[in-house]
């Protein structure tokens, strides 16, 4: 039998870990173009949009990540589409995404003052131009702590990504469990890269939640 | 698209269906139970426990908050017997959901906690409680009301999350859909029934924890 060093296990869990960091890039960029149309629906489209786009927020809120995942493994072949992982991976990552960015980014909207909704609509602005030049500068100052914050959750969303079968950082784990039976020391160092990936993440986080506080207590 | 969708086979899965989502619920409920109570022995630490064991709980609720649940599970069923420490699936399940929600919820409380103003505690001390009933009544309750809707959606998060626990076999509404769906070969059908029936269990959680919060916290003045 093959023997494995240390080196060895890290070397191949850190190779694996590019793949979390490729997939947590995509589902956060697709999640926060689909995330900003479903806040557009969210706040200002007509009522029926508005329903939908709740709708759609409440599913993928309400029901477990891995259970969209399988759906969109299983679903998309369905219309033919033969679904390597990654695909399945990506699309359910980035729909699940866009739901809690645009959730969090409704709180940021909403936190504005209405008096800057009457304000702007007085000086004769329309819907976008209300957007563009009043609402969207000031919500997204409020907006960058909690999105920098709810990055972390992507990355451990794409933990699950391994169930359907895409080799990232967990998959590697199990398969370099399989292959050394050293579970105590694998998956504690798969959970040690976890942390190194996410923790500067949160502490940015809280940083700019501190430092825009003060900014906005100076006004 | 020309897939024929076929709900047959669902009055044959319901025995296995139903014990998969009793599986579900009972994790839930004492992950919320013990997790809920390690979060509030957490925040106790941080805010006015012992010196010394601060960095310790802050250390764990940093690992928790910034791994994935996945691995936690896979560490405490697979990892932890290395160290001779076995358990069977299920109490691993649970195990991982409690160590879980006791991060998030300690975080959560804490917040809670911080919002009390620091005389309020002076004042239950004049009162001549005990730091305990000083903790007890005058910080931690009016902290649990404040924080009552994040700490309800934190375990409704929990909840979701449990899925992945039939990753370690053990028997709760995504294995019970596993299980199904490799009998009858119709993944897409199986697993949205199990995804509706996970929306319902996370409407009604949602539902009995407000109402949880509206009796345990009768309307009081908010300050």
């Amino acid at each position: 039998m093959t023997e494995f060093s240390f080196w060895d296990i890290l070397r191949n869990l850190l190779l694996a870990a590019r793949w979390t960091v490729v997939l947590s890039l995509v589902s956060f960029l697709g999640g926060g173009i689909v995330g900003a149309g479903l806040l557009f629906l969210r706040i200002g489209g007509r009522r029926g949009l508005r329903l939908l786009s709740r709708g759609y927020i409440q599913l993928f809120q309400g029901t477990p990540l891995l259970m969209q995942l399988f759906l969109a493994f299983f679903g998309l072949g369905l219309f033919g589409i033969d679904v390597p992982a990654w695909l399945a991976a990506c699309v359910a990552l980035i729909l699940w995404t866009a739901a809690f960015l645009a959730e969090i980014w409704r709180g940021c909207v909403e936190s504005i003052a209405k008096g800057q909704w009457e304000a702007s609509a007085s000086l004769g602005m329309g819907y976008l131009q209300q957007m563009r030049y009043v609402i969207l500068p000031q919500a997204l100052k409020v907006a960058v702590p909690p999105t920098v914050g709810f990055s972390v959750q992507v990355v451990k969303g794409t933990a699950l990504t391994s169930i359907i079968g895409f080799v990232e950082l967990s998959k590697a784990g199990s398969i370099v469990t399989n292959a050394t039976f050293q579970p105590f020391t694998v998956y504690g160092l798969v959970a040690l890269i976890y942390f190194a990936l996410c923790w500067p993440l949160s502490k940015s986080s809280q940083l700019l939640e501190r430092k825009l506080n003060v900014a906005h207590r100076n006004h | 698209m020309t897939y024929q969708f076929d709900f047959g086979w669902l009055i044959e899965a319901l025995p296995v269906l139903l014990k998969g989502i009793r599986i579900t619920v009972q994790l839930i409920l004492i992950g919320a139970v013990f997790g809920v109570a390690l979060g509030i022995a957490c925040a106790w630490v941080r805010a006015l426990g012992p010196k010394w064991l601060r960095p310790v709980v802050a250390t764990y609720v940093e690992m928790i908050r910034n791994t994935p649940f996945l691995i936690q599970l896979f560490f405490i069923f697979f990892g932890l017997p290395s160290l001779g420490i076995r358990m069977s699936e299920l109490t691993a399940a649970n195990l991982a959901m409690i160590v879980n929600l006791g991060a998030y919820s300690c975080e959560i409380i804490r917040a809670g906690i911080q919002a009390t103003p620091r005389g309020q505690f002076e004042a239950g001390a004049s009162l001549a409680m005990t730091p305990f009933q000083a903790f007890w009544y005058v910080v931690l309750v009016p902290a649990l009301q404040r924080i009552w809707p994040a700490l309800s959606s934190q375990i409704v998060i929990v909840m979701l999350g449990s899925a992945v626990v039939s990753q370690i076999a053990a028997e709760d509404l995504t294995f019970a859909a596993n299980f199904i769906q490799s009998r009858n070969f119709r993944a897409f059908e199986t697993y949205i029934v199990s995804t509706l029936i996970y929306l319902a269990l996370a409407i009604l959680l949602r539902q009995l924890l407000a109402g949880l919060g509206w009796m345990l916290f009768p309307r009081k003045a908010s300050r």
